[in-house]
């Protein structure tokens, strides 16, 4: 029966793609009807195929399946994404790179939401999907819930970001930072959002496990508030069903204060809660001993939770936000300090006792420094959103520095340790292919990171020394083109950084594929064979 | 009143208290006496079922003595 369900729904789900082609009133709006009609097209064809096929067994044992294809789209993006954003920190320090056969395709402006969505919604997002899926089977006991539910959330997301990404290039967006694609794009991600739930919670409540492991305390977290900050923020009105322009719920102060509470909060639960959800698996397995302390985990998530969601009006300082607002903010973002200090503690501490394991094992290595870059952000975040150190820092690259160094140094490393740990156990390889292309990765990324964060520091900096310079009469000194040629040696460096930190991901990618391929298969019977 | 003031003098009052009144409780409950040996248990659930569920183990004896 839910087999002709299925197949009526793609049919319909085609036929609408094929009128929306038809009728559509912009070219990205077009674009995507095609892809969809592809997909469903594709997928009816596939299932009709298959129709009336008997049933194999239900499957026992883990359901590995969307955590390995999670793991390869993590890997993938992480470089596409990298790459985007190492070519647009060029075009910033050489102009020429904005081609101009390419004008409105490829020029900065619309490669720029393509780098940051590249890099947060599908190498983060993969990674955790791939993450939360294997670590919420392994601490409840318990295979996925819901069947072949895992694999829509998988290609549901990764579809998300196909009609993203194209639609970023051919000028789809609600200029929403971000929260960029357009309303069709936000239902479908709505839809994927509330499945991906289904099946962690499912997971959750037929564990076997009698209590709930803290790391699927942040990735449900996680899950959640996104989708709350994900539908608030996308409140919009599509202009016409047949085109992709919407127009904002909410109006101006509003509008600003519900795009920074759903900004900041996405840094908040998906950069932060959903990732230190792999800290507190990936850090203990990796280093082969439990949490540094339960107790303290169990605070810092509750703490976590409690103040991160205030903390957004600090990134609308100066503004026409009211003056109490703007205080809240930024005095519970100097008291998330203390949690997100918790939680390194925690994590560093868990390597009490067995601190040689920095120094003979690359992959804690890594884990390591990403906690420590957890600790510098978290205090740098906080330092940055009092106002009388924001009215320098705002609107220069001191901003774009700061995030970058939680980006690549906390979510990258993080997400890079717990691929190391995750292929060889998801491919049954006895070890990664080799050790020394990690410690390879591990020196190109750190030296990348520094080389970018020490270059944004100095520039953000100077431009804003520069912005407020007066002279005798009262005069701005500067103009703002001054500040753009002062600044280029700094942006040919931060250039520079980008590329080391993309090579370190190119090996990355080299090890794991030579991994599955060439590193020798585990001896005992693969854990992935169904039990008896 | 109108229900911007209505929710905002709930807000500041009875629904702050609340959420403070929460988070304390849960930080005396982490720290409650004798829950000790019950945290160390859970710290070490990513240590028990690396391969398979617990539900595959062959009899129930064995899934009860890994918890």
């Amino acid at each position: 029966m839910w087999d002709y369900i299925k197949l009526a729904l793609l049919g319909v789900i085609a036929i609408l793609a094929a009128i929306a082609t038809n009728f559509a009133r912009d070219l990205a709006y077009q674009v995507h009807a095609i892809i969809v009609l592809a997909v469903a097209g594709g997928l009816f064809v596939w299932y009709l195929r298959r129709i009336g096929e008997p049933k194999p067994a239900p499957e026992t044992g883990y359901m590995d399946g969307p955590v390995r294809a999670a793991v390869i789209a993590t890997a993938f993006w992480g470089v596409v994404g990298f790459l985007a954003g190492t070519f647009i920190a060029f075009q910033l320090a050489f102009p020429q790179l904005n081609f101009e056969w390419a004008q409105g395709y490829l020029n900065f402006g619309r490669l720029r939401p393509l780098h940051t969505s590249a890099v947060i919604f599908a190498f983060g997002g993969s990674a955790l999907l791939a993450t939360s899926f294997y670590v919420v089977q392994r601490t409840s006991a318990a295979r996925l819930w819901g069947g072949n539910a895992a694999w829509f959330v998988f290609w549901g997301y990764q579809l998300f970001i196909v009609l993203a990404a194209t639609g970023y290039l051919l000028g789809s967006t609600q200029s929403k930072e971000y929260a960029e694609p357009e309303w069709y794009v936000d239902w479908w991600l709505t839809i994927v959002w509330v499945v991906y739930l289904a099946v962690f919670l499912g997971t959750i409540m037929k564990r076997k496990e009698p209590h709930i492991y803290v790391a699927n305390w942040f990735y449900l977290s996680f899950i959640v508030t996104v989708a709350m900050l994900h539908v608030v923020n996308n409140l919009s009105i599509p202009v016409s069903i047949w085109g992709s322009k919407s127009v904002q719920v909410f109006a101006g102060v509003q509008d600003a204060m519900t795009q920074w509470w759903y900004g900041h909060n996405a840094v908040g639960f998906f950069l932060t809660a959903g990732f230190l959800g792999m800290m507190y698996y990936f850090v203990p397995k990796q280093a082969e001993r439990p949490v540094y302390s339960y107790k303290l985990s169990i605070v810092h998530f509750w703490a976590l939770i409690f103040l991160y969601i205030w903390a957004g009006p600090h990134h609308l300082h100066y503004t026409a936000l009211p003056e109490w607002a703007s205080t809240l903010g930024m005095v519970f973002s100097v008291i998330l300090w203390m949690p997100s200090w918790g939680g390194m503690i925690n994590g560093l501490m868990t390597l009490s006792g067995a601190w040689d394991k920095i120094r003979t094992d690359p992959i804690i290595r890594m884990m390591v420094i990403s906690i420590g870059f957890y600790g510098m952000s978290t205090f740098e975040g906080p330092m940055m959103s009092i106002k009388a150190v924001n009215s320098l820092s705002h609107y220069t690259d001191w901003t774009i520095g700061h995030v970058h160094s939680g980006a690549l140094g906390w979510n990258g490393m993080i997400t890079f340790g717990a691929l190391y740990f995750l292929v060889p156990r998801l491919w049954n390889r006895e070890r990664l292919y080799s050790m020394s292309l990690v410690n390879w990765h591990f020196w190109l990324a750190t030296i990348g990171i520094v080389l970018y964060a020490a270059s944004m520091w100095v520039t953000g900096i100077m431009e804003g020394l520069m912005w407020r310079e007066v002279d005798a009469q009262g005069f701005l000194v500067n103009s703002f083109a001054d500040t753009v040629a002062a600044k280029f040696p700094m942006y040919v460096v931060r250039g520079l950084g980008g590329v080391l930190y993309l090579t370190g991901a190119l090996i990355m990618a080299y090890n794991l594929w030579m991994t599955v391929r060439r590193s020798p298969a585990k001896a005992e019977a693969p854990a992935m064979a169904p039990a008896e | 009143m109108e229900t911007y003031s209505l929710l905002r003098e709930f807000a500041d009052s009875w629904f702050l208290l609340v959420l403070f009144a929460f988070f304390i409780g849960t930080v005396i409950w982490a720290f409650r006496p004798g829950s000790g040996p019950i945290h160390r248990d859970s710290a070490e659930i990513p240590f028990r079922h690396e391969d398979r569920p617990a539900s595959d183990l062959e009899d129930g004896a064995a899934a009860k003595e890994a918890r």
